[in-house]
């Protein structure tokens, strides 16, 4: 699914990713864990086609595809999903009209028709309320005075509505409550499947109590400086990320 | 490449064939010769086979246009304009004997307008529309005229009112725009040659939208349309106009004078969505638009609404004010003005408070992309006797690019105690992180740009009439993506 091999990035001259390697296989859910600075969100979004970012070196194939040869609407079209740390507002635009927007974009590049106003109307219904989503929410403009947690369960109902092949989640337990992180986990949980992937970074062992992944990778100054299951997760919780590195 | 920088390279490459209805039709006109005489205005009335009182107001409009010096407040760089060099009255030569039914109708002017996406066949009319085509310096057809005589309501050319009204002419025309207003006005006045008048009885709620849809096709034509609307008491109308011209080298004039009129009780709403051409991207060509547009709410408890959407023109110079003489009036005024790669708009509203507890709300939307300016112009005048006056006004601008200017000049004149005034004004450049957020969720730069854009201008739109607002959501993308939006 994602094969990133020796990656070196920099932003403004400054060194950022220093020899990364990652391969996350069809339906696997990795977890991505590090101290602030050491290159986590930087990640999501070279993956996802941000501007500013100088790849210096490396490559990443996405599905067979060379993935940074692809446009951000591109990739996006092409199954691989970011839910944004700090969701964007957008004044005057109906959160429900947005997502209609980005799913006939989607069907648009597959060469499908356009979904139609009732078939969106009930997916819409379902999503939000699997993840306790009040539809009278999705009538507002996006994320404009949605709380934190709010914009986060936007962002997963965005995410399953455009059901992603590989789906990256920047630090999404952030500014959540428990009973969020709970929803916001469960939201993830009934995405997971055999067909899909994902990149969980977070700061947090708590997060993955949620969601388990099948791999855990410990990112410090660019690199990936340990690797292994979820007990990895238990034992930074532990020792803490400085011990950990070093023993790296 | 950063999404600013791909944003306006898109601009940048907005040929000038995006402009969609750029096409001209080949039709025999008849024309005068060029320049700006006492003899052009006797042709043209003559050919409207107008009576001598609208001559004679015709040649005292022009006495003063020559006594009138150019109107130098905005900020535009307006080049010098010879008035000699424009025709000033052109007509396809198959509508010289007006047609009485649409089948003698030149095909080719039909053909136009089916081309414009305005249908004139009955078969085909749009429903709940009903359109008076203008085209160049005369009505082609007006359609359901039937249906609204049926209810008392004039829906027909000025030209055909100047015979058929005479009285309501007379009356109302001028009266909201005296001839000597500025010189615009004047020029207008003297060589107007059609557009609609509507006359709403006491009581009836236009059942309709009417619509003037107005197309410039000769070339060096300068197309002078007037426009008188009536309501009279406790009556309602919404009226639309749309405009389109050729795409031509040379700039063409287009100087219009638009009155309103509103009764005790009576409301009305007035929507414009202009997209004259806007030349191209060096600025060779395209529309200048002088508009004089002005309500007067003379009853108490009227109301005047205007709603515009300018994205073309070269330079668009265009003030659509309200006169609050009755008591508990109420104006409005809400606009998105977009310019791109060089063109000019100084556009806003005036809003007079006469009478007591009256009230007026201005909303506009500014959006500069290019190497365009675009300017707020507003005035908010609360005379002494205007008690418990109110006044909301509400100035963004949004910016794309950094090549491009966005200025709001706003003046308050208040002469009384009691009245509110409050001003809210904010310029913003279009934000990178929005554009990457939409494009990770698979939207295309442009439909980005396009969907910022119309979230920004949602205040506004939601006022134009619901067959009309999904046209002015589209054409916001395209004169965005054409010209960043």
């Amino acid at each position: 699914m994602l094969e990133i091999k020796n990656l070196h990035v920099s932003i403004e001259e400054k060194k950022i990713i220093k020899g990364l390697n990652l391969s996350i296989n069809k339906g696997e859910v990795h977890a991505l864990m590090g101290p602030n600075g050491s290159g986590k969100s930087t990640l999501s979004y070279v993956l996802s086609g941000k501007d500013k970012y100088e790849i210096d070196d490396g490559t990443i194939e996405y599905n067979e595809k060379n993935l940074l040869e692809l446009d951000v609407d591109e990739r996006a079209n092409e199954g691989l999903f970011l839910a944004f740390q700090y969701p964007m507002e957008i004044p005057g635009v109906q959160t429900s009209f947005f997502l209609k927007t980005a799913i006939n974009s989607k069907r648009k590049y597959l060469g499908h028709s356009e979904m139609d106003a009732l078939e969106f109307a009930k997916l819409m219904k379902s999503k939000a309320e699997e993840l306790n989503i009040n539809t009278e929410m999705l009538k507002r403009d996006l994320n404009v005075n949605y709380s934190g947690g709010e914009k986060k369960k936007q962002e997963i109902l965005q995410m399953s509505m455009l059901s992603p092949k590989m789906a990256i989640l920047d630090e999404t337990d952030s500014g959540l409550d428990i009973d969020a992180l709970r929803i916001v986990s469960e939201g993830v949980n009934k995405l997971r499947s055999k067909e899909n992937s994902f990149l969980v970074i977070t700061h947090y062992q708590r997060l993955l109590n949620y969601i388990k992944p099948d791999f855990v990778h410990i990112i410090a100054d660019g690199r990936i400086v340990k690797s292994g299951d979820y007990s990895l997760a238990l034992e930074l919780e532990e020792k803490g990320y400085e011990e950990i590195s070093k023993s790296a | 490449m950063a999404a600013t920088e791909q944003t306006i390279k898109q601009v940048n490459t907005l040929g000038d064939t995006d402009y969609k209805y750029g096409f001209s039709t080949e039709l025999d006109e008849i024309r005068p010769p060029k320049g700006l005489n006492e003899d052009i205005i006797k042709f043209i009335s003559a050919q409207k086979d107008e009576p001598e009182w609208m001559l004679d107001w015709r040649l005292n409009a022009f006495k003063i246009f020559n006594k009138l010096p150019k109107p130098e407040w905005a900020k535009l760089n307006i080049p010098e304009i010879d008035y000699q060099d424009c025709y000033y009255y052109s007509i396809p030569k198959s509508l010289k004997d007006k047609p009485k039914s649409l089948d003698e109708i030149d095909p080719e002017i039909i053909k136009t307008y089916e081309k414009l996406g305005i249908p004139l066949k009955e078969q085909k009319m749009l429903s709940g529309i009903a359109v008076d085509a203008v085209f160049d310096s005369v009505s082609v057809a007006t359609t359901y005229k039937k249906q609204l005589s049926d209810l008392g309501i004039v829906f027909c050319s000025i030209s055909e009112a100047v015979k058929t009204h005479p009285d309501l002419v007379k009356k109302y025309l001028g009266s909201v725009i005296p001839v000597s207003d500025h010189s615009f006005a004047a020029l207008n006045s003297a060589v107007f040659t059609d557009g609609s008048f509507i006359y709403i009885p006491e009581g009836v709620r236009c059942p309709v939208e009417l619509s003037t849809y107005f197309r410039i096709n000769a070339m060096n034509t300068g197309q002078f349309e007037r426009t008188l609307i009536i309501a009279d008491k406790d009556s309602y109308v919404s009226y639309l106009e749309g405009c389109t011209a050729p795409m031509r080298d040379e700039n063409q004039l287009h100087a219009a004078n638009v009155e309103l009129v509103a009764l005790d009780n009576a409301e009305i709403k007035y929507s414009t969505v202009q997209n004259w051409y806007p030349g191209d991207k060096e600025g060779k060509g395209g529309i200048y638009n002088f508009v004089t547009k002005r309500g007067a709410c003379r009853g108490k408890n009227s109301k005047i609404s205007w709603t515009q959407v300018e994205t073309g023109s070269a330079i668009t110079w265009k003030y659509p004010s309200c006169i609050l003489q009755g008591d508990n009036s109420k104006g409005e005024f809400y606009s998105v003005a977009i310019t791109n790669n060089m063109q000019q708009a100084d556009t806003g509203t005036k809003m007079i408070h006469i009478g007591k507890n009256t009230s007026s709300k201005i909303i506009s939307k500014g959006i500069s992309a290019g190497k365009a300016n675009n300017t707020y112009r507003g005035l908010v005048n609360i005379l002494s006797k205007a008690k418990n006056a109110r006044n909301f006004t509400q100035c963004d601008s949004l910016l794309i690019g950094n090549k491009c200017g966005a200025h709001t000049v706003p003046y308050i004149e208040s002469s009384n105690s009691d009245s509110m005034v409050e001003h809210e004004a904010t310029t913003s450049k279009i934000n990178e992180d929005q554009l990457f957020y939409c494009q990770q969720r698979g939207l295309n730069s442009e439909d980005a740009v396009g969907l910022i854009v119309n979230g920004f201008c949602k205040e506004v739109l939601q006022h134009l009439p619901m067959e009309f607002a999904v046209e002015a959501q589209k054409l916001v993308a395209i004169s965005l993506e054409g010209s960043v939006g």
